[in-house]
């Protein structure tokens, strides 16, 4: 795990130079820079409990670090969930669509912005309690969380 | 992360086991086309089915099909699936051939000859046409063209387009609708920072155009497009929307009954509608964006040398009951708009490549839930079947395919399971010989490799993501040097 945030910060660090070469390019894409800011060194050791339930029941049991996302959670411990994160958290997908308890729903510290919601629109069994799993950050406050993975499949539209 | 080393003992068994036990057979199955539908479709089949074979045929040298070709250059992340689709065709059990072109290379029969699941999914290549008077005439565009066109596509390169005039109309509503919009109205400088073709800048740093109608037979209810590329369209710089206010008549009292993204799309354009103007006055080159509903083309009239001039529109009402399948009818009057380019936006349909191949009335391949229905079924030929946009239509984002793709894909392992393969089939080894008789230039992962490398050291030369090639010739040459 360690050895994917060094890669993907030293990537990140690299493309951030790149751009920083080409005036005028400079902050248009200052997304890419931002994973720099998640691996604060304080929080590093702290870890949280989720449980993935995926549609055919199968449930994944995994350790999480605070401040990761859902989608960072799925992706550092090779969860295998088919499609997930297509657009790798930058809000232009809906692949990583979760559905949440009420409860934990209730405790999110931010409710969804208009463009989580936007994407959220496109996602197949929309529910009142659903978010995108790269949008939801990992605190104490919400360890044990046990999130649902909506089926990606609808046999209604093919 | 450091591989632990049962796991490389694992894989290691892994290979011993295929390599020992030649009793059993591999199931074969080849894939049509490598865009959305074929990449999600191999990841699921290689997940699934083990000891499985997968070959990926794609007619361009280069894969990714509308990711590469059809998302707008201002829209980087959504390609960021490439990165999945690349892990994919990574995998041992996927290979990739470009520059392969079935009903030329190969044909249908033979791909079945040699494998046991043959799944096409090479999409909906033709625009659909409008039927209508003068539709052949200069500057009358079909938007899939004008896409193809910005995004470097060999076939759509050499597109003629004339943006000397100050309007423009686009004839549909749907999201294509929308790409083209946002492309001709975003300032060209925000472009340059894409991975949008040179020679697209350089003609659209000279464009003159001012204003651009987008227009729909039916209502704001009844819009195609999305909201994240309506509240795009609402934000771009220097840019003013301007509805037609009769168009929402009774619109708003239906929004409470509205399934919540439907609800929210409208609301926005409610919003947008009601927005007091933001101050434009100090805007260099303002820009106007008109959508208009209920209104259907019937004619293009024409001026000198059969260059487009103006369209006319009949005025047209919705009737059925359900809103989603309202169709509009024309209530008798009519309205002319002038302009000097028009984009038919109306849809896609797939072109069939086999004579076989049975095709709706929707342009699609008739199939149930991916199985394409064969009735001279025979026990040497692969069974046939169909996913992504050949198989549903031209509707829904990257999600909608990949959830079908996965779902044929799930299908396909099904039935692979479920048949005893009494023998391995030829493969690609055996294809591979046929297509050498027509072309000897097939390119693998590793041709591609070099495209991509290529195109991203161009691309930095001047400050872009890349800059593609658009020449199949020299894709080939940079593929295979």
């Amino acid at each position: 795990m360690s050895l994917r945030n060094i890669f993907r910060t030293v990537r990140s660090t690299h493309s951030y130079l790149l751009r920083y070469n080409y005036l005028g390019a400079s902050f248009s894409n200052y997304k890419s820079v931002v994973p720099l800011s998640t691996n604060i060194p304080a929080l590093k050791d702290e870890k949280v409990k989720v449980t993935f339930v995926l549609n055919d029941g199968k449930r994944i049991e995994t350790e999480a670090k605070v401040g990761d996302s859902l989608l960072d959670v799925v992706v550092n411990n090779d969860l295998n969930i088919e499609g997930y994160g297509a657009c790798e958290g930058t809000l232009t997908c809906s692949t990583c669509h979760v559905i949440l308890k009420q409860e934990d729903f209730d405790r999110l510290p931010e409710e969804a912005s208009d463009e989580e919601r936007d994407m959220l629109d496109l996602a197949y069994g929309l529910t009142d309690t659903s978010r995108l799993g790269c949008q939801i950050i990992m605190s104490k406050d919400l360890d044990g969380l046990e999130i649902q993975i909506p089926e990606t499949i609808n046999d209604a539209r093919s | 992360m450091p591989a632990p080393p049962f796991k490389m003992n694992f894989t290691y068994s892994k290979v011993m086991v295929r390599m020992l036990s030649f009793a059993q057979t591999i199931p074969r199955v080849g894939i049509v086309g490598a865009g959305t539908a074929g990449f999600y479709a191999a990841m699921h089949l290689s997940k699934n089915v083990t000891n499985i074979q997968i070959d990926i045929f794609e007619k361009l040298p280069v894969p990714f099909g509308l990711v590469r070709y059809g998302v707008a250059p201002d829209h980087p992340e959504v390609k960021n699936v490439i990165n999945q689709f690349t892990k994919v065709a990574q995998h041992p059990n996927v290979n990739f051939y470009g520059n392969v072109t079935l009903g030329k290379d190969v044909t249908l029969c033979q791909l079945r000859q040699n494998y046991d699941a043959v799944l096409l999914c090479y999409g909906a290549d033709e625009d659909k046409t409008l039927g209508i008077e003068n539709e052949d005439a200069t500057n009358i565009v079909a938007a899939r063209n004008f896409v193809g066109w910005y995004n470097g596509s060999p076939s759509d390169k050499n597109l003629k387009i004339d943006l000397s005039g100050s309007t423009a109309a686009i004839l549909g509503q749907g999201n294509v609708a929308l790409d083209v919009a946002r492309i001709l109205l975003t300032p060209v400088d925000e472009l340059r920072k894409t991975d949008i073709t040179e020679y697209a800048l350089a003609t659209l740093a000279e464009s003159k155009l001012t204003e651009i109608y987008l227009i729909g037979r039916r209502g704001p209810l009844q819009v195609a497009f999305t909201i994240k590329e309506l509240r795009e369209q609402l934000k771009l710089k220097n840019c003013k929307t301007i509805w037609r206010e009769q168009d929402f008549k009774g619109v708003s009292e239906m929004v409470g009954y509205l399934e919540r993204p439907r609800k929210r799309l409208t609301e926005l354009m409610l919003k947008s509608l009601q927005d007091n103007p933001v101050d434009f006055s100090q805007c260099q080159r303002l820009k106007y964006f008109k959508p208009i509903f209920f209104r259907s083309p019937t004619k293009f009239i024409t001026g000198i040398d059969k260059k487009l001039s103006a369209i006319k529109l009949d005025c047209t009402k919705l009737i059925g009951d359900k809103l989603e399948e309202q169709r509009p009818v024309p209530i008798g009057e009519s309205e002319v708009i002038d302009c000097s380019l028009a984009f038919r936006s109306i849809g896609y349909k797939s072109v069939p490549v086999d004579k076989n191949l049975v095709f709706t009335k929707y342009g699609t391949v008739a199939n149930n839930k991916g199985c394409i229905i064969d009735n001279n079924v025979s026990s040497d030929l692969g069974r046939l079947y169909v996913a992504g946009w050949l198989g549903t239509g031209p509707v829904g984002v990257i999600l909608h395919t990949m959830g079908n793709a996965f779902q044929v894909a799930k299908v396909i392992s099904e039935d692979l399971k479920l048949s005893t393969l009494s023998k391995s089939k030829g493969g690609f080894e055996e294809v591979r010989k046929i297509i050498a008789k027509k072309n000897n230039f097939i390119v693998g992962w590793a041709g591609w490799e070099k495209i991509d490398k290529y195109e991203i050291e161009q691309g930095k030369l001047k400050g872009k993501p890349r800059e593609k090639i658009c020449s199949i010739d020299k894709m080939l040459e940079v593929a295979l040097m």
